[in-house]
C-alpha cells in the first residue's frame, strides 16, 4: 500500500515526488516508459521563462512567477545546469511595437521585474546576430536556461533518495476507488494507494478518466519540432530569442542550450496520435526557416539533430491543479508552457496539499542536496588530475565529441533512478549528444551498461521497449 | 610538463606513417597518442580487402595494411602511448591528454602532427524527417559492430548514400545473411569508387537508385519498421509524387566524412571551409607555426594508399622543421577553378625545397573527356587527359622538379577543368 503514487515520471511527477518525500509517506512514482523525463520533459525548449506571457492570474502566470524565482538557489540545490541568460522578444514591424508594450504590462502585472523595451540598435548592440529587420524588443532580464531533462533526473533522484520508489516500465491500465483509497492495475501488477497524482503529461485525460465519469478537462497533444546546431554555432546568440507569441503558442525561438549549442524551434501542430514524436520535412523547414528570421545567419549546414516534443495543451487554456471531485485523486495537468518554470513552484504547493490531506508528518532525514555526475568537460585540468587520481576510469574518454569520460557514464548507471539504455546514458552524461551524434560512442557505451547491469549486448535498447540497438550475433 | 620533437596526435594510417619518416628522417624523440587501445585506427574495422594497392602491389585487408605499418613503428622503437585522447592542442604546441594510466598529461612538442582522422556525418547532418528510434547507424558505426563486436545491426537494410563505406557495408550485411534492400543516392552519381559499385553492389544484385533520397522513417515499438524513399529533382529536392515505402528495420547512413579538427581549432588553427580540414602548405605545415596535419583530418581521401604517401611526407617536413626550423616567408598560393573544388596543399613555399610536390584535389561534379590542367599564372604547365572525374575519387598531379622551380617564381597556382562534359 503506497500512501501516494505519482502517475507519470516528467519534471512535474518527479519534483512533486521529491517535495512530498519531505513528509512521511511511501511514495511510488509510475512511468509506462523504461527512463524518467521521457516525455514532454526531455524535448521542449528548455527555457525558465521570467513570466510576462501569461494571462495575469492565471495559474501559468501565478506559477511561472513564483518558479522562476526558485531556479537560482534550487538549481545548486540539485545541481542541474541552469543560466540566467535573458530574454529578448523581437519586434519586426512598428504596427506590432504595441503588442511589446502588452506583453510589459502584462509581465509587470504578474510580478516579473527587469522589463524594458529597447530599440532595435540596442538590441543589435547585445546581440550581433540579430536580424537588421528588428525594430524594437521586450528585453527579459530573469528569463533563463535549463537543461530540462537533468532537471528532472535531478529531482527524481533526489527523491529517490529521500526514499521515494521509481516504478519504471509500468503502464496503468486501470483504476478502481475503493474504501481506503485506489486498486491501481498495471503492466506487471496491481497496486494500493491511498492518494494518485495524475502527472501523466498528454495522458493526463486518459488516467483522470479512469476514475471520474465526468472528466473535467481533456489534453490536446501539440507537436514542436526542433534542430539543434553545433556548439562552434554557441556564440550567435546568448540571449533567447522570441518573437511575438500568437494563438499557438509563444512561436520559434532561437536560444543558446546550457551546454553551449543552439537551439531553435519549437513548430505548433495539433496531432491526433499522442505518441507521435516524428520529426517532419515541413516542420524541420518551417522551424528552421522561421529561426532564420530572428537570426538569418543560422545556416543549415551546422545543425546536428533534430526532435520533436508534444506539449500538453488543455483545452480550457490554463494549467489543472489540485484535488479533483473524487477524493484524494489530485491531477496536475495541462502544465504545457511554462511548465517547465512552473514545475517547482507547483510541486511545493501540491506536495503540501497532499500532506496536509494525508495528515502526514515531515521526514526529518530529508535531504535536500543533491550532488550531480562530475562533468569532465567542464572542469579546470586540475580539476580533472584530481578527479582521475580518484578514479582512473575518469581518464578515459568515452564520447570524444563531448569529452565524456567512463567515469561518469559508470556514475550514471549507478545512480538511483539510474541510466538503463543509450539514450539514459546520453540525457545524463552528454555521452552521444555532441557532433558524430553517437558514431563513435555507441558500442563503447553498450560495452558499459552490459557490464554495470549484467546484461548481454543484444539486450541493450536505445529508449526501452524494443529499441534493442541490434538484433543478434553475426554467424 | 614533459619534452619531446615531435608529438603525433592519432595512430591510424596517417599517425604510423608520419611517425615512420619523421624517425627516418632524423628526428627520433616521438610519441604517437593514439584514444583506441589499437593502434591502426579505423583500419582495424576494414576487414575486407583492396588495401595497399598502390603502396605494396598487393591486396590487403585494414588490419593486415596497418600492421604493416605498425611494425615499422615497432622496429623503430618509436614510442606510442594507447587509451590516450588528447583534449587539448594549444598554439604553442603544448599538448594535454589524459588516459586511465598516465592521468592528465601535458607535453610540450617542438612539432605537432595531427593525425586525428575524420567521422561520418550523422543523420542530422542531412536532416531526415521521421522517427528517431533504433536502427538507425552511420555505416562506420554499423561496421565496427559487425566486425570488431560481432553483433547483427539488423536484418533488412536500406543505405542511404553511396559512399565507400556505405556499398562495402552492402555486401558485409548480405554476407552476414541480411537483406539489402537499396542503396539509395541523392546525386546523379556515386561518391564511392567504381570498383566498389561493381563488387559490392552489383555482384549482389543490389539496387542502387540515384537522385534518391529518404524522406521518412517510421518505427514501429522503438525500431525502425520502413523507410520513405522518392525521386529528387534536379535542385535535390525530394518529388513527394514518386514516395514508395521499403520496409526493413535497418537504414545505415553513408552520407559523407568529415575531418575531426576541434583539435586544431583549439590551437588557432585556420581551417579551409571547403575541405573542414588545415589550409597547409607544400610541407603539411598548418597557419600555426609548427603545427602539421595529413590524412582525413586535413582532406577525407579515398585511399589509404594516399594516405600513408601524404604523411610519410608530412612527418619528414616535421622533422625538418624540427631540426632546422621554419625559413618560409612568401608564398605561390594555389587554387581549383571552373568545376575543381579544392587543392591541397593550399599554398606552397616560395623556398620550398622538395623537388616533387603532390598536388590532390576534388571535383564538383562528374565530367567525362576532360583535361585536368595546372595553371601558372594563367600559363599551362602540366595537364592530364581524364576520361572520367567523378568528387568521389581524388585527382593527384605531380609536379616535377623542373615544374616546382617554376612555381617559386610564380604568384598564383591554379587547377581547371578544360573541355569536358557533364
Amino acid at each position: 500500500m503506497y500512501d501516494v503514487l505519482i502517475i507519470g515520471a516528467g519534471v512535474v511527477g518527479c519534483s512533486i515526488a521529491r517535495e512530498l518525500s519531505g513528509w512521511k509517506l511511501r511514495i511510488g512514482v509510475v512511468d509506462k516508459e523504461n527512463d524518467v523525463a521521457m516525455g514532454t520533459s526531455k524535448a521542449n525548449s528548455g527555457i525558465a521563462h521570467a513570466g510576462f506571457d501569461a494571462k495575469t492570474g492565471t495559474n501559468k502566470a501565478i506559477y511561472n512567477v513564483l518558479g522562476a524565482k526558485m531556479f537560482p538557489a534550487l538549481s545548486k540545490e540539485l545541481d542541474f545546469p541552469y543560466r540566467q541568460n535573458g530574454a529578448f522578444v523581437l519586434c519586426f514591424d512598428e504596427s506590432e511595437r504595441g503588442k511589446l508594450v502588452e506583453l510589459m504590462e502584462q509581465g509587470i502585472r504578474n510580478g516579473v521585474k527587469g522589463l524594458s523595451i529597447l530599440e532595435g540598435d540596442q538590441v543589435r548592440a547585445m546581440e550581433p546576430n540579430v536580424s537588421d529587420k528588428v525594430v524594437a524588443a521586450l528585453y527579459a532580464e530573469t528569463s533563463g536556461i535549463v537543461s530540462p531533462y537533468e532537471m528532472t533526473v535531478a529531482y527524481a533522484e533526489n527523491a529517490a533518495v529521500n526514499g521515494a520508489e521509481f516504478l519504471l516500465n509500468e503502464e496503468i491500465t486501470g483504476i478502481q476507488r475503493t474504501k481506503h483509497g485506489f486498486e491501481v492495475q498495471m503492466t506487471d501488477k496491481t497496486l494500493f494507494a491511498r492518494a494518485i497524482v495524475n502527472c501523466a503529461g498528454v495522458f493526463a485525460d486518459e488516467i483522470y478518466g479512469m476514475v471520474s465519469d465526468k472528466p473535467l478537462f481533456s489534453i490536446v497533444a501539440r507537436k514542436g519540432e526542433y534542430c539543434l546546431l553545433d556548439k562552434k554555432c554557441g556564440g550567435l546568440t546568448d540571449k533567447t530569442l522570441f518573437q511575438l507569441p500568437s494563438a499557438m503558442g509563444k512561436g520559434v525561438l532561437v536560444a543558446p542550450t546550457t551546454h553551449g549549442n543552439i537551439i531553435v524551434g519549437p513548430t505548433a501542430q495539433d496531432i491526433d496520435n499522442k505518441e507521435d514524436v516524428d520529426t517532419t520535412f515541413d516542420g524541420l523547414n518551417k522551424a528552421f526557416d522561421t529561426a532564420t528570421v530572428s537570426v538569418p545567419t543560422l545556416a543549415r549546414r551546422n545543425i546536428i539533430t533534430q526532435f520533436a516534443g508534444l506539449r500538453a495543451h488543455p483545452i480550457g487554456g490554463d494549467f489543472i491543479i489540485g484535488e479533483s471531485e473524487i477524493e484524494n485523486f489530485f491531477n496536475v495537468a495541462g502544465i504545457e508552457s511554462p511548465g517547465l518554470t512552473s514545475a517547482p513552484a507547483i510541486a511545493v504547493d501540491v506536495a503540501k496539499q497532499v500532506a496536509d490531506k494525508l495528515h502526514a508528518d515531515k521526514n526529518d532525514k530529508f535531504v535536500a542536496q543533491r550532488r550531480g555526475i562530475p562533468c569532465f568537460a567542464k572542469m579546470s585540468d586540475s580539476e580533472r588530475e584530481a578527479l582521475i587520481a580518484t578514479n582512473p576510469l575518469y581518464g578515459r574518454i568515452v564520447c570524444r565529441c563531448e569529452n565524456v569520460t567512463e567515469g561518469e557514464i559508470v556514475d550514471s548507471i549507478r545512480r538511483p533512478v539510474g541510466a538503463t539504455d543509450l539514450d539514459g546514458v546520453k540525457r545524463r552524461t552528454r555521452a552521444g549528444m555532441g557532433r558524430c551524434q553517437m558514431g563513435f560512442c555507441t558500442p563503447r557505451v553498450m560495452e558499459i551498461l552490459c557490464r554495470e547491469l549484467g546484461k548481454d549486448m543484444t539486450e541493450i535498447t536505445k529508449y526501452g521497449k524494443g529499441s534493442r540497438i541490434v538484433v543478434g550475433r553475426t554467424e | 610538463m614533459t619534452y619531446r620533437d615531435i608529438v603525433i596526435v592519432g595512430g591510424g594510417p596517417a599517425g604510423l606513417a608520419a611517425a615512420t619518416a619523421a624517425y627516418d628522417a632524423g628526428s627520433t624523440d616521438i610519441v604517437v597518442l593514439e584514444r583506441e587501445e589499437n593502434l591502426g585506427g579505423i583500419l582495424n574495422q576494414c576487414i575486407h580487402n583492396g588495401f595497399g594497392l598502390h603502396t605494396f602491389k598487393e591486396e590487403l585487408t585494414g588490419p593486415e595494411y596497418a600492421a604493416r605499418f605498425e611494425q615499422l613503428v615497432y622496429d623503430r622503437g618509436i614510442e606510442y602511448r594507447l587509451g590516450s585522447t588528447v583534449i587539448n592542442v594549444s598554439d604553442d604546441k603544448v599538448v594535454t591528454y589524459v588516459s586511465e594510466k598516465d592521468g592528465l598529461q601535458k607535453i610540450k612538442a617542438k612539432a605537432v602532427v595531427l593525425t586525428c582522422g575524420c567521422r561520418e556525418r550523422p543523420r542530422g547532418g542531412i536532416n531526415i524527417a521521421g522517427a528517431r528510434a533504433a536502427g538507425i547507424f552511420s555505416a562506420g558505426t554499423a561496421q565496427k559492430l559487425v566486425n570488431i563486436d560481432g553483433l547483427m545491426p539488423g536484418r533488412e537494410v536500406v543505405i542511404l548514400g553511396s559512399g565507400d563505406i556505405g556499398l562495402i557495408m552492402a555486401r558485409r550485411m548480405t554476407f552476414e545473411g541480411a537483406k539489402v534492400k537499396a542503396v539509395v543516392e541523392l546525386m546523379p552519381y556515386s561518391s564511392g569508387l567504381n570498383r566498389n559499385i561493381v563488387q559490392c553492389l552489383n555482384d549482389f544484385d543490389i539496387p542502387l537508385l540515384f537522385s534518391h533520397t529518404v524522406v521518412d522513417i517510421k518505427a514501429t515499438n522503438g525500431r525502425v519498421s520502413s523507410v520513405v524513399i522518392a525521386q529528387v529533382d534536379e535542385k535535390l529536392q525530394p518529388i513527394m509524387s514518386t514516395a514508395q515505402e521499403i520496409p526493413c528495420d535497418t537504414l545505415l547512413l553513408s552520407v559523407g566524412l568529415l575531418p575531426e579538427n576541434e583539435l586544431a581549432g583549439y590551437a588557432g588553427v585556420q581551417l579551409s571551409p571547403v575541405t573542414n580540414g588545415a589550409i597547409v602548405d607544400d610541407q603539411m605545415m598548418t597557419s600555426v607555426e609548427g603545427i602539421f596535419e595529413c590524412g582525413n583530418v586535413l582532406h577525407v581521401h579515398d585511399l589509404v594508399d594516399y594516405v600513408s604517401e601524404e604523411s610519410t611526407h608530412a612527418g619528414k617536413c616535421a622533422a625538418a622543421y624540427v631540426q632546422n626550423g621554419m625559413t618560409a616567408t612568401e608564398y605561390v598560393p594555389t587554387c581549383g577553378t571552373n568545376g575543381v573544388r579544392y587543392v591541397v596543399p593550399q599554398k606552397i613555399r616560395k623556398d620550398t625545397n622538395y623537388e616533387q610536390i603532390s598536388l590532390r584535389m576534388r571535383v564538383a561534379n562528374a565530367f567525362r573527356n576532360v583535361e585536368l590542367a595546372v595553371l601558372l599564372d594563367g600559363e599551362k604547365i602540366v595537364s592530364r587527359k581524364r576520361p572520367i572525374v567523378t568528387p568521389g575519387e581524388m585527382e593527384t598531379v605531380v609536379l616535377n622538379s623542373e615544374m616546382v622551380e617554376r612555381v617559386k617564381h610564380g604568384s598564383k597556382l591554379e587547377v581547371t577543368l578544360l573541355g569536358g562534359t557533364k
